[in-house]
């Protein structure tokens, strides 16, 4: 456990704001299924509502940012340029390495989750880090970051604000965006007020201000700052980074060190990509035209410089990335994070984030979740989709993922991870419904025992093999006239 | 006299044979000319999007064989998702197989029956088809983000008089069967339709329509469970209720 964390006012903090809040054997993935997690999150009708408020404003933001501009030609030119720097990862990646290098940026390569933990608090020993503030990071997530520096004893804080309150809660987030999209304005109120010690207003604003006041504490006594990156920048060696809080730029720029862990897809050829990322990446994330801050990091203080870290690391991070380059998955490393597939998703809609049990929720959520953590673990979520296309419609580099999730599915069945009674029952299927005659013997069977069962024009009996849609729904019968 | 072939469908053929009967009752009254046929079983899709692609190409190509009958009429499929399944994926299901090449001629002719029938809109308005009711277009997934198809089976309805066509708050938003989706999470499948129901109801519709006799089983059934004021009916279904 670590040292308790002060305030603005050097009081120490209430347990919980720098809890262990993304312990890696708190596994969700591997303790429950999704019908149990779904099952949560469907018993909290408000995240419901607040989740299709949300989601329905920012799709609709998303259309109007672009009213008026040739979108689908702008979604063509970023799907080109990802899949070409996806294609070309090897020789960009070493592009980007040479020229970060010049720049005096310590690059290091993290095969995997447990390469970059130690090499994070490798760093944090080094540089005799005591207290870390962090920027948002969904990679930071995927390696589960946070406990394992607090483990070295290093204070972890948490300073996007949605963060910040997951942090606090010992929660995870559950949107690639808006991390708290599950939580209520009440809770933050309830939770603010504790650390507080003192009854907060119910008011967006002055909950933002307690917030950022025990931050900018945090930030000026921080000795490191951690962010993510959502561009690297092949060309010229830097990280560019879209934020709309300001912390961003005050993790990246305020310690004296600063350490971005980047996954190793996010590569761009030239810096001028930028010009058609930023804009998809905005306006399909929040429905901005630009997010409040751009920041485009090229490395530590130069001397003559007045601002910025002594020493910038960049952790780029594989685990499980380059497995899928040249294979039939290669086009989920397209993906830039924007969210906007799992805000059209209808069954993210309902259950919300967490029900996808790891980091990724919504569509690429159920496509990355197998692929980055292996089928025996993720493979469930290749069929928690009704395959209904909307994330197709909508993703701004033209991810297949429908074609993706298919793919996983078919994988599923190769690779022997199917349940063997959907097996057999496929089997059975193939076998009889192949021969017309056994077909219309077995239509006629079914229409036969459905027509015992049924109640008037409508089956409601549980009974085996029906229950699983007679719990919640009637069967209509639309007979002959 | 123009002949078509219609595909029921598995679904139609357990548990929505009215849905057939319907679509051949108004093709013959706009003078088309309707074969049923024999042996067409099922287009394949529970067991391709399921992954289980060896099975589900054994049954998709009893219904290929069936189908290719040497002949070019139009097929007609009274369900948005099926059609999209034989134009858009057999493609990829029986891909290096001897049946490929069949299986683009049986592509090339199938037509989902809502998008067929705009093409006849002045014969249908001709029959003076009138039913006073107010309804809602349900959108479904692979008829609309595959098939493109939106303003067919609206354009099919609004050759009804007295028919009041309101659009729906997320009528592009799925309902939630999903095929096997609905048997694997039937508590999401279930949330799902609510979403849609309570749009529906709020949209004070009498009639919540689709193309695709799954959606309807799902949306219908849930309604059914609820109490629900809205029902459900199949394009087919409407057209030849309002049949003078």
């Amino acid at each position: 456990m670590s040292a308790p964390v002060e305030d603005a006012l050097g009081r120490p903090l209430p347990p919980g704001w720098a809890a262990p809040a993304h312990a890696p054997d708190d596994d969700a993935l591997t303790a429950t299924t999704f019908t149990e997690r779904a099952h949560e999150g469907l018993g909290r009708p408000f995240q419901r509502t607040a989740i299709a408020n949300a989601t329905d404003h920012t799709t609709a933001a998303l259309h109007q940012r672009f009213a008026g501009v040739d979108h689908e030609a702008l979604r063509d030119e970023a799907r080109r340029i990802r899949a070409h720097a996806i294609a070309q990862l090897p020789t960009y990646l070493e592009q980007w390495i040479d020229r970060a290098e010049e720049r005096g940026i310590v690059v290091h390569y993290a095969a995997d989750a447990a390469e970059a933990r130690s090499i994070v608090a490798g760093i944090c020993r080094d540089e005799d880090v005591r207290r870390v503030v962090k920027s948002k990071s969904m990679a930071s997530e995927e390696v589960a970051l946070n406990s394992a520096i607090e483990g070295i004893g290093v204070d972890v804080v948490e300073t996007d604000l949605g963060e910040f309150v997951v942090q606090a809660m010992g929660d995870r987030p559950s949107h690639v965006i808006a991390p708290i999209l599950h939580r209520t304005r009440g809770e933050v109120r309830d939770l603010f007020s504790a650390m507080a010690g003192e009854e907060l207003p119910d008011d967006p604003e002055a909950l933002t201000r307690f917030a950022r006041e025990g931050l900018r504490h945090a930030f000026v006594t921080a000795d490191a700052g951690i962010s993510g990156g959502n561009f690297l920048i092949a060309e010229t060696g830097e990280v560019a980074m879209v934020t709309n809080e300001g912390n961003g730029r005050l993790t990246t720029s305020l310690p004296r060190v600063h350490i971005a862990l980047v996954g190793i897809e996010k590569l761009l050829p030239r810096r001028r990509d930028l010009g058609v990322l930023l804009p998809l990446l905005t306006g399909h994330g929040t429905g901005q035209q630009i997010t409040t801050y751009v920041s485009v990091l090229g490395g530590p203080r130069a001397a003559q410089e007045p601002d910025g870290p002594d020493a910038m690391h960049v952790v780029l991070l594989d685990a499980g990335r380059s497995a899928l380059l040249g294979g039939p998955f290669e086009e989920a490393l397209h993906c830039i994070r924007c969210g906007a597939c799992q805000n059209v998703c209808p069954v993210y809609r309902q259950v919300g984030g967490h029900a996808y049990g790891w980091v990724y929720g919504g569509p690429i959520g159920a496509v990355l979740t197998p692929l980055f953590r292996g089928q025996r673990d993720g493979g469930e979520l290749s069929h928690a989709t009704t395959l209904c296309g909307a994330c197709d419609d909508i993703c701004p580099v033209r991810i297949p993922l429908h074609d993706l999730l298919l793919r996983l599915r078919e994988r599923r069945v190769q690779e022997g991870a199917a349940p063997l009674g959907e097996r057999v029952a496929f089997a059975l299927w193939g076998h009889l419904w192949s021969h017309p005659m056994l077909y219309r013997t077995s239509t006629a069977a079914a229409r036969g025992a459905l027509g015992l069962l049924a109640q008037g024009d409508v089956v409601r009996r549980q009974v085996p093999g029906l229950r699983r849609w007679t719990a919640g729904r009637d069967l209509p019968l639309w007979r002959r006239r | 006299m123009t002949g078509v072939r219609l595909f029921p469908t598995c679904v139609a053929d357990t548990v929505a044979r009215r849905t057939v009967d319907d679509a051949t009752r108004v093709l013959e009254r706009l003078g088309i000319r309707v074969d049923g046929g024999r042996g067409t079983t099922c287009c394949g899709q529970p067991g391709f999007n399921s992954g289980h692609d060896g099975p589900a190409r054994a049954v998709a190509r009893a219904t290929l064989r069936a189908l290719d009958d040497g002949g070019d009429a139009p097929i007609l499929v009274p369900s948005g998702s099926c059609a999209s399944m034989i134009r858009l994926h057999w493609r990829e299901l029986f891909h290096g197989t001897p049946d490929a090449i069949g299986a683009a001629r049986i592509a090339r002719r199938v037509r989902e029956l809502s998008a067929y029938l705009a093409d006849h809109v002045d014969a249908l308005r001709a029959l003076d088809l009138r039913s006073d009711v107010r309804v809602g277009y349900h959108d479904s997934c692979h008829m609309l983000r595959e098939l493109r198809l939106r303003d067919e089976p609206r354009a099919v309805l609004a050759t009804v008089s007295g028919l009041e066509l309101v659009e729906v708050r997320g009528a592009e938003r799925c309902c939630g069967f999903g095929g096997t989706f609905s048997g694997r999470y039937p508590e999401v499948s279930v949330a799902m339709a609510d979403s849609k129901i309570a749009d529906a109801e709020a949209a004070d519709i009498d009639l919540l329509v689709s193309a695709d006799p799954g959606c309807l089983l799902q949306l219908g059934g849930r309604m059914s469970r609820t109490g629900s004021p809205v029902r459900v009916a199949h394009v087919a279904t409407v057209l030849a209720e309002a049949l003078p």
